[in-house]
């Protein structure tokens, strides 16, 4: 057994044959029978990877907290709703800044989950023919699926609401209010907005305390409490954003 | 009490594996590998090929056993391995799933037996510090908090035995990673290669075709040395303050 880090081996940036270090190697279709690196760049690594998502996962919620309190204020009426967007849609470079933000994020976010996602399929080419989970929620499992269901609903949403391809003939440029309601009277778009909320429910279940820990913060103290607050923040902007497609739904708003 | 085992049988590394059947007696006080001594007996006098799995102090803590039992790794009881489980949290009758871990990264060798080489080979990476020779040092020369000390201790509990990447969808190291770049990294002797043992470390994982980490906690909940997820947050934090600080090394720099 040679297991001196100092070999040189290594630092060649070469492993000998892996035989060396285990005995029973010699039956192992080793990773490191090729060349390897001692040091591994931020981005091509796992870790590198999760901080960048836990960053733009971040991003992203706050956007997400940040527009549901602007939503809310179509309780308060036409015309405070309307002048919101407004005043938003009127210093162009905040909503550019804001967009541009966004969509970086988006994309940040997206390209690591993928390349994880694939890593991770492959770190396992054979599937257990019994799993059975022993400690993990149902919420951090489906990240993969809550994940591409929300893009999906992104998109729809901007065509709905933002640039009104599917909300047709009946989308009003800046009439925020009016858009809602008429969008929202359609029962079909409603549900997939309720469907849609409750997957950004559950991905910020996980997301939401998953993001300190994917950037090294962690204490018994203070993590449970975080993993309550994740649960409740998230429960709080389901219950806040599925409020106006029921509120339209049931009369309450028109 | 009479079991129905659905048991991985593969011949060797090279050859298609499948679940097959057997029937298994067992007496509540055997452990979960006695009651396989005894089908492997039963099998051998048949003249068939006994169901190979790999074990040796069966006393929980050398990091050599551990198999699925019914998806979970190490079996139904928390932080015990399985040689450490006994029969007698199974009931007469039950039926259970042994399948070796599933990894790209820990092929399988034989039926139950995989090769975990890929875990000493991140050891060699980084798992090491930099002690001076000649004279002995005084005891308690270096002074080590007792909380730190604890903490060390507890990261330091690994047995490598492969739990946690069995148990993670992702096949992922993270905590066996996290284990060992902390229990170095809590003690004055290990800060010396603290920032270049995360680096390396992770490195050396990537390369073993490990998943990455999504933080759901599985690997936590199989340990059969508790190791906790608190450590995984310690690595990150390890390897981003290490990436960020990094610098090359001087080429002409000093004597040595």
């Amino acid at each position: 057994m040679k297991l001196d880090p100092s070999s040189n081996s290594r630092e060649n940036g070469k492993f000998e044959s892996p035989g060396v270090y285990c005995n029973l190697m010699s039956t192992a279709s080793s990773a490191l029978a090729g060349k390897t690196s001692s040091r591994i760049g931020f981005w091509e690594s796992t870790v590198g990877k999760k901080a960048v998502m836990a960053v733009t996962g971040a991003i992203l919620f706050l956007f997400v907290v940040a527009h549901m309190i602007g939503n809310l204020q179509v309780y308060l009426g036409q015309e405070k709703l309307d002048n919101y967007a407004h005043l938003l849609k009127s210093i162009k470079s905040l909503l550019w800044g804001e967009r541009v933000t966004l969509l970086l994020s988006v994309i940040l976010h997206i390209t690591a989950a993928t390349q994880l996602g694939l890593r991770n399929r492959r770190a396992r080419p054979r599937a257990y023919v019994k799993w059975a989970s022993a400690g993990s929620t149902y919420a951090s499992r489906t990240m993969y699926w809550s994940g591409p269901i929300l893009l999906a609903f992104i998109i729809y949403h901007i065509l709905h609401f933002t640039t009104g391809q599917a909300l047709g003939p009946q989308f009003r440029e800046g009439e925020v209010y009016h858009n809602m309601i008429v969008g929202f009277s359609f029962v079909p778009a409603s549900i997939a907005y309720i469907i849609a909320m409750l997957m950004l429910g559950m991905h910020l279940c996980h997301g939401v305390w998953s993001m300190f820990q994917s950037m090294g913060v962690s204490h018994p103290r203070y993590t449970p409490l975080l993993r309550k607050f994740a649960v409740a923040a998230a429960a709080a902007l389901v219950i806040g954003n599925i409020s106006i497609p029921v509120s339209v739904m049931l009369g309450i708003l028109k | 009490m009479k079991l129905k085992l659905h048991v991985w049988r593969q011949k060797n590394a090279a050859s298609a594996g499948r679940m097959v059947r057997y029937e298994a007696e067992a007496d509540e006080h055997m452990s979960f590998l006695e009651m396989l001594d005894v089908l492997n007996e039963s099998l051998i006098t048949k003249g068939e090929d006994p169901v190979a799995f790999d074990h040796d102090c069966r006393e929980g803590i050398c990091g050599a056993c551990g198999f699925m039992i019914n998806g979970v790794a190490h079996g139904p009881m928390p932080g015990t391995t399985v040689c450490q489980l006994h029969m007698r949290h199974f009931k007469d009758g039950d039926e259970l799933y042994l399948e070796p871990w599933r990894a790209a990264a820990f092929p399988v060798i034989k039926d139950l037996i995989v090769d975990r080489g890929a875990f000493d080979r991140i050891i060699a990476a980084g798992g090491y510090v930099s002690a001076s020779t000649g004279s002995a040092q005084d005891a308690n020369a270096i002074l080590v908090p007792k909380k730190d000390a604890d903490r060390a201790m507890d990261s330091a509990q690994c047995i490598g035995c492969g739990a946690c990447v069995a148990a993670c969808p992702n096949a992922s190291a993270a905590l066996f990673l996290s284990a060992k770049v902390s229990h170095l990294g809590l003690l004055p002797q290990g800060q010396p290669e603290r920032n270049e043992r995360a680096i390396k470390m992770v490195a050396a994982a990537n390369h073993e075709l490990f998943g990455g980490c999504t933080n759901i906690g599985e690997c936590e909940a199989v340990c059969p040395k508790n190791i906790r997820l608190e450590f995984i947050a310690r690595r990150n934090w390890d390897f981003l303050k290490a990436s960020c600080t990094f610098r090359e090394e001087k080429a002409a720099a000093g004597a040595g």
